[in-house]
């Protein structure tokens, strides 16, 4: 059995928030701050799913939730307390405005090293903001520990990790040993389990173990030169596309001047 | 020199060659040389074809099958180390995008997955990337050395074939590893419909309804010569196989006519269709999203006209 299975979340905008409603703040380089819901990132919810199904078979002791954020992020991590995860690490970003990939798994590394006995870790394959789909590899590299992306099932057999992915090409079954990391890609198997009232009003009394840099032994300035991307500007671009409504009386009419439109653009023409 | 990485084997893919596009854009800004590497066998041949697309140097290895990514990430370090490429690029499918992080991480350099343009300012490499389910566009420069960049598909031009042939080196490949074990694999029966290619498109979304409404869309495809795609949500629902799915984390699509039927327009899907010629969207909700990234809208049960449109396609190619 696995003794302890991180999954490592993230609180994001909701990624289903309108292009309409979508803005960008050009001072913060980011929507501000009150543009919408917030939500545990769609990805790292499959990846919350599959480290349940998988203490769920057995397969490992606890589970620990960590999130890398400011105090507001550990909604994210009472959500994940909420569907029963044993423990929730929330490490402080300490003030700074936005992390690149390489800081954040900095400090989740550190996190993860503090921690008893991790012998698997699940991250979302992106998370649903900046879409990067970079910490969880950078976590396994610096870890020295094996990598497997895109997974939607895991489960431990014989003391090895299966993880099960679609990708563009088929489907594989890939052995991994643990120690390892997955990230975790969705699927109908994946969905987030609703919590119960319950464990909802237990999880808003449960402890978090708050880390700061200092515990993680690092100051603002290693923070800092932990940075391998510069974020030069972030702009919304405009839609160039003006819709024109067809309309008419009935299908038949509708579909003979949406096809009068094709034709005009001589769209038509292909195989019949 | 830039360092052009490739798996596909036998002959470059599509996004290998969009991948060897975007080199030949970096070549002219940094006035260096391309090199390419393939990991997926294809011998001195595939050496030829890479140097015909623009590599001055090409290195093959020997394995037919596919390594490990583990292994493969191995091989790739080395040879970027041993060229000390300044930039890396890799196609932005599946593997690619997985791998560029890690990749970065062991050259000490950074990582930019997704990218869609490039741009030289004052002799730095500036990289566009959607964020935000393609709602924004961000620009960013890598603060290291070298820059690992996946080039996301159907955003750069392919490379050109006709360039001078390139020094070609077969290498054997290492032992697979074995902290990851491939017990299976099962490839898709066929790769799916042809959307990259494809001069029409039409996509079917939850508003479909159920695999029968998406035998109607075949129908209509068949009508205008296309194939059919589909969005995150008809996909989850098992509707449309995962080969089919455009968007963020699916396909990326440039036909000439789309037609999104019962979609209603997440960022997540249009970031993978808004460079479509034209695009038609049909939806029975006037204020879907979709409207506001399409060119012709109708307000409509698509049952209601799709039959209809089919059949007018078809009286009128007679």
């Amino acid at each position: 059995m696995l003794s302890n299975t991180v999954v490592l979340v993230k609180q994001v905008l909701d990624p289903e928030l309108p292009a309409s409603r979508f803005r960008i703040d050009p001072e913060r380089k980011a929507p501000p701050a009150d543009l919408g819901p917030e939500l545990i990132g769609p990805f790292e919810q499959s990846a919350l799913e599959v480290a349940l199904q998988l203490k769920d078979a057995g397969a490992t002791e606890k589970l620990t939730a960590i999130v890398a954020g400011p105090p507001a992020s550990e909604e994210a991590l009472r959500k994940a307390l909420a569907v029963r995860v044993d423990e929730a690490v929330r490490v402080d970003t300490a003030g700074a405005d936005r992390l690149d990939a390489s800081q954040t798994a900095e400090l989740l590394v550190r996190a993860i090293r503090r921690l008893d006995s991790v012998d698997l870790v699940l991250a979302g394959r992106q998370a649903g903001d900046w879409d990067q789909g970079q910490v969880g590899s950078l976590v396994s590299e610096r870890l020295g520990w094996p990598c497997v992306g895109l997974v939607q099932r895991a489960a431990l057999e014989d003391g090895r990790v299966t993880a099960w992915r679609e990708i563009a090409t088929g489907e594989e079954v890939l052995s991994v040993r643990p120690p390892a990391l997955l990230t975790v890609t969705n699927a109908d198997s994946n969905r987030l389990r609703m919590a119960r009232v319950m464990d909802l009003r237990a999880a808003s009394k449960r402890p978090i173990v708050d880390l700061g840099l200092a515990e993680l032994g690092l100051d603002s300035d290693q923070l800092e030169a932990a940075r391998r991307i510069e974020l030069v500007d972030v702009q919304v671009p405009h839609s160039e596309r003006e819709c024109e409504l067809v309309e008419g009386e009935g299908a038949a009419e509708i579909a003979a001047a949406l096809v009068d439109r094709l034709e005009e653009r001589k769209l038509l023409g292909g195989p019949r | 020199m830039i360092l052009v990485a490739g798996w596909s084997g036998a002959s470059l893919s599509g996004a290998e060659r969009e991948a060897m596009g975007a080199a030949s854009e970096l070549r002219e800004a940094l006035g260096l040389k391309i090199a390419f590497v393939g990991l997926g066998g294809g011998g001195e041949e595939l050496g030829g074809e890479a140097g015909s697309y623009g590599a001055a140097k090409a290195i093959v290895l020997d394995a037919g099958d596919e390594l490990p990514g583990p292994t493969l990430l191995g091989v790739l370090a080395e040879v970027a180390e041993e060229l000390g490429a300044p930039v890396v690029l890799v196609p932005g499918d599946d593997r690619g995008r997985e791998l560029v992080p890690s990749l970065a991480e062991r050259l000490g350099g950074a990582a930019i997955t997704n990218a869609v343009a490039l741009e030289s300012a004052e002799g730095a490499v500036l990289w566009t990337r959607p964020v935000f389910g393609g709602k924004a566009l961000a620009r960013v420069r890598a603060r290291v050395e070298p820059a690992v960049v996946s080039v996301r598909p159907g955003s750069f031009a392919a490379a050109a074939p006709g360039g001078e042939p390139a020094e070609v080196e077969v290498r054997s490949s290492p032992p697979a590893g074995e902290e990851v074990r491939l017990v299976s694999r099962t490839p898709c029966g066929d790769a799916g419909p042809d959307l990259e290619g494809a001069r029409v498109i039409v996509s079917g979304g939850r508003g479909v309804g159920g695999s029968e409404g998406f035998g109607e869309l075949e129908e209509l495809a068949r009508a205008l010569g296309g194939s059919v795609g589909a969005s995150l949500a008809a996909v989850d629902e098992g509707w449309a196989s995962p080969e089919q799915q455009i968007g963020l984390t699916g396909r990326v699509v440039k036909p000439e006519l789309y037609f999104a039927i019962g979609i209603s327009g997440a960022s997540q899907h249009l970031a993978g269709m808004g460079g479509a010629g034209t695009i038609v969207a049909v939806n029975t909700d006037p204020n879907a999203p979709i409207f506001t990234a399409a060119d012709l809208g109708v307000v409509i049960d698509h049952r209601e006209l799709l039959p209809a449109v089919i059949e007018e396609c078809r009286r009128r190619a007679g």
